[in-house]
């Protein structure tokens, strides 16, 4: 069962854009899409480890800053044909609240 | 229920259709396909290597059959579609099968054209168009000896050579007096003509056949004045001829092809076609590069995007014989108000022709040498004003694919391991490899699949040279002008012309007037529309920080560890005791790893932390510096020399026309990077002369040059005038930034700007006309009046708060 912690509201992050929560194990970047969804990545591009929290959201995607790999939000896999995948977490809105379970989703291994 | 979606002939241009289509609709429609040959879809283009031995057939396969499974696509293999119900939306195979269709999409392509001379029908006649063609002569080149080939054009050519690879006697038979008469001059075609015959190739020029002999098989060839030949086979490569009789025999409109418009409707709204059996705006193809075109309209089309219209293609052609490099594009025979440009060196076999009228490059044919074949192609396409390097454009393009390659450009000549790109050091065997193991025909499917020339792309001619060697001679570069992202067809140029013309004053307005297919955009077309919609509306416009770069919206640029860089201005390269302590301090108490002089004359720290932004923005801004711009497309340093202040050379005050070209001009967005210098004499310690906008003092005043590149490819800038004083100096300085600011294209520095556009024209509307020159410059104040707010000061006040911030710190 996942533990949900309250990470703040959907207002902190504004959209086509992403803010970090930091934990004992690497920052979990939060998306909030042009569309108002919500996504938990890890801050960490499979790629070369660039922040994911930095780059463009577009769509259900970001690109990442450094060498413009694209990842999508959904799934944590890079869009083809770059190959790998970031982690995903847990999040939901209870509210305007926004809830993140800190135990990544299976099924990446690079969590 | 989805639609159906049937397509007759499983071509290239078919196929191309359909992959298109499952691309941006996947699910849209249930698509089956007529095919009459009993393969998968394979390069026609590439026959030829395979008939000289080069490639095998299984290398040439673009769709296996396993590709047509995995997309749930039909294949009725072997079956060849003999009627079209246009009542009942049907369409029924020789097999007696019968589909039905909501939209239905024609590619029949082309058949080869067969003389009807007496004995054409002989056995061993054959053209020179599918596999079952190659087989037949592959069969026969085991066995016999005497081959005729009856045209000199490009097919009959690589037909020839495939046949002598084979080991047999070819000879080929021409009507007219010059091989391939529709793409080479005279010179050219004899060039070409000696270097075939040193091969082994006969010709037989002028040469009228009148009929072909032979019991039951052929055996000779005979000419209308007596002579003959011995053939055992015969191949007819004098043309194609569009394949319409079965759209025709179903009342769809046809001339010389099937007629359609420009989404690629023919007069039957329901039923679309493409590829040679077309005939489009007048005229029909015969090339990859224009049906692949075609292909992609097609498929927006069908998946109801509606928005991309095919226009027509400039086409380029080159021989596919190993060993021959020949170019030729355009009008190539030119008329009276044309003038031909010409270069000939026989003993190293090169010869090169541009047909030019006006200072417009109307065609080229080249021979010998062919990689400046595709920056012709450029010039000619966008009608670029060669005027300022008539005298050296012979020569070529002597710096394509600079930085460490030097004139070493002959792509077929270099080991697989020469290194092709070295931001992503991908080497040329990869990029060969790719392309042939996983199909790839344009620029941009090298880049998503090798990375090569994704960075810097100053291997993009090296790398297109390389795709037109790898893929063949129908490769064209840029055949039209390019959509400047996935999201639309529109080019750079329509969407500014649009954001103007129609008043278009936010990034969903203009998604929504142009049709873009996705719902934000992407990240290419973000910035580039926040940018030009900046430009065009600059007190209206809204900044939308989302769309900016991580640079440009945190004021550093990010390191490869996530840390940020400072650096902050210091004007025309000076600085005081005051701004060198403020920079000390700052070093000590944020530890500061790296302080580092920058190429620009100014201090760059290196290291910090994106939290502590803010609060090294602070110390600067108390100090009295504010933000260099070293992260973004916008007005980044003006470099100097002392200038006559101190040095005993000097003729001008360079440090005093620096500090006030960087007063007028800081704070400005840009497509790209702007650098400018001055230099206080002509030996130009500022290099002022590989700047985007250089100033080079002089006894009688200020010279003013334009387009240099110190970077990715060095380029000298450009001499654009003299003037006499430093108010002169700062309003040719605006107007020349407000019009690069409004004419080029996002990301494009003003080097290769200048050689696109052409200098003539930054001087019609700079030098020229002096009410032009006030009117630009005028836009430019008025931009600058709202531009010239220190971004860090901002921040420091409290704006953007949440970009520096953690949302929250979850611990043990």
């Amino acid at each position: 069962m996942s533990d949900w912690i309250e990470v703040g509201t959907l207002s902190d992050i504004p959209k086509q854009g992403a803010r970090v929560v930091k934990t004992d194990n690497g920052d979990i970047a939060i998306f909030h899409t042009d569309s108002g969804d919500v996504f938990a990545v890890k801050d960490e591009c499979p790629h070369k480890k660039g922040q994911l929290s930095q780059g463009i959201v577009y769509g259900n995607k970001v690109a990442c800053p450094l060498h413009n790999w694209m990842i999508n939000l959904d799934s944590g896999t890079a869009v083809a044909p770059d190959e790998g995948c970031a982690a995903t977490y847990p999040v939901k809105m209870d509210g305007e609240k926004i809830m993140l379970s800190v135990t990544a989703n299976e099924g990446c291994p690079n969590s | 229920m989805k639609e159906k979606l049937v397509v007759i002939g499983n071509g290239m241009a078919g196929m191309r259709t359909v992959e298109e289509l499952l691309k941006i609709a996947p699910d849209a429609y249930d698509i089956s396909v007529f095919g009459e040959e009993p393969y998968g879809n394979y390069n026609r283009i590439m026959l030829s290597p395979v008939l000289a031995g080069d490639k095998t057939i299984e290398e040439i396969m673009l769709n296996d059959l396993q590709w047509y499974d995995d997309n749930n696509i039909t294949l009725y293999k072997g079956v060849k579609a003999t009627e079209i119900d246009r009542k009942k939306r049907t369409v029924t195979g020789d097999d007696g099968k019968t589909v039905s269709y909501d939209r239905l999409l024609i590619t029949t392509g082309s058949t080869a054209f067969i003389i009807p001379l007496p004995g054409h029908d002989l056995d061993g006649v054959i053209a020179f168009r599918d596999i079952a063609d190659v087989d037949t002569m592959l069969e026969t080149a085991k066995t016999k000896k005497n081959a005729v080939v009856i045209g000199g054009g490009l097919l009959g050519l690589e037909a020839a050579n495939g046949l002598m690879q084979q080991g047999m006697n070819v000879k080929v038979v021409h009507i007219m007096d010059t091989l391939m008469e529709r793409q080479l001059d005279e010179p050219a075609a004899k060039m070409l003509q000696a270097n075939l015959e040193e091969r082994g190739l006969e010709f037989l020029m002028g040469a009228q056949t009148e009929s072909i002999q032979g019991d039951g098989k052929v055996e000779k060839v005979c000419f209308k004045d007596g002579s003959e030949v011995e053939a055992d086979i015969v191949v007819m490569a004098v043309g194609i001829r569009p394949n319409f009789a079965l759209a025709e025999q179903v009342g769809i409109h046809c001339e010389r092809g099937i007629v359609v418009n420009d989404t690629m409707q023919t007069f039957d709204p329901a039923v679309y076609s493409v590829g040679e059996c077309v005939q489009h705006r007048g005229e029909t193809y015969g090339l990859v590069a224009p049906l692949f075109e075609m292909a992609k309209v097609c498929a927006n089309h069908l998946a109801k995007h509606g928005i991309g219209l095919y226009e027509g293609t400039m086409t380029s052609t080159k021989l596919k014989v190993t060993g021959i490099d020949l170019f030729s594009a355009g009008d190539i025979n030119g008329d009276e108000t044309t003038e031909d440009l010409v270069f000939k060196d026989e003993s190293r076999g090169v010869y090169r022709k541009i047909v030019v009228k006006d200072n417009i490059v109307q065609g080229a044919v080249m021979y010998g040498d062919t990689i400046d074949g595709t920056w012709y192609f450029d010039l000619m396409r966008d009608k670029t004003d060669i005027g300022d390097f008539r005298a050296t454009i012979l020569f070529g393009q002597a710096h394509l694919g600079d930085s460490g390659h030097g004139d070493d450009n002959r792509v077929a000549a270099m080991a697989d391991t020469a290194e092709i790109c070295g931001c992503n050091g991908i080497c040329k065997g990869d990029i060969v490899s790719a392309i042939m193991d996983k199909k790839l025909f344009t620029l941009d499917d090298v880049r998503a699949h090798t990375k090569a020339s994704s960075s810097c792309g100053s291997c993009t001619g090296l790398v297109e040279a390389l795709i037109a060697h790898t893929v063949g001679g129908d490769y064209s570069v840029a055949p039209h002008l390019k959509p400047m992202c996935g999201c639309s067809e529109h080019s750079h140029d329509s969407v500014r012309e649009q954001i103007k013309k129609q008043e278009l004053k936010t990034m969903p307005a203009v998604r929504d007037a142009l049709g873009w297919d996705t719902p934000d955009g992407c990240p290419k077309c973000r910035m580039a529309l926040n940018y030009y919609l900046l430009c065009q509306w600059p007190t209206e416009y809204k900044d939308d920080s989302q769309s900016r770069f991580i640079n440009e919206r945190a004021h550093g640029n990010i390191q490869h560890d996530g840390t940020y860089s400072v650096i902050p201005r210091m004007w025309g390269g000076m600085t005081t005791p005051q701004e060198l302590r403020a920079v000390a301090d700052v070093a000590e108490k944020y530890n500061v790893e790296t302080v580092h002089v920058t190429g620009g004359q100014r201090i760059g720290l290196y290291g910090l932390k994106k939290e502590d932004l803010p609060d090294v923005w602070k110390e600067f801004t108390d100090a009295g510096m504010v933000s260099g711009h070293a992260y973004g497309k916008a007005l980044r340093t003006v470099k100097t020399c002392v200038g006559k202040e101190w040095c005993r050379f000097g003729t001008q005050d360079s440090t005093g026309i620096g500090i006030k070209l960087e007063e007028l001009s800081w704070g400005s967005w840009t497509p790209h990077k702007f650098k400018m210098a001055a230099s206080g004499c002509p030996r130009n310690c500022a290099e002022a002369t590989i700047k985007d906008f250089g100033v080079v003092c002089v006894d009688s005043g200020y010279e003013l040059h334009v387009g240099g590149n110190g970077g990715i490819k060095v380029r000298a800038t450009d001499f654009l005038c003299a003037v006499k004083t430093e108010d002169e100096v700062l309003e040719y300085a605006a107007a020349y930034m407000q019009f690069y600011r409004e004419d080029a294209h996002y990301l494009e520095r003003t080097a290769p700007w200048i050689e696109r556009v052409g200098l003539q024209r930054v001087k019609d509307e700079i030098v020229e006309d002096a009410e032009k020159r006030k009117v630009y410059a005028e836009r430019f104040y008025v931009a600058q009046s709202v531009a010239q707010d220190d971004p860090w000061k901002e921040r420091v006040d409290g704006s953007e708060k949440h970009e520096f911030l953690p949302l929250k710190e979850i611990r043990g």
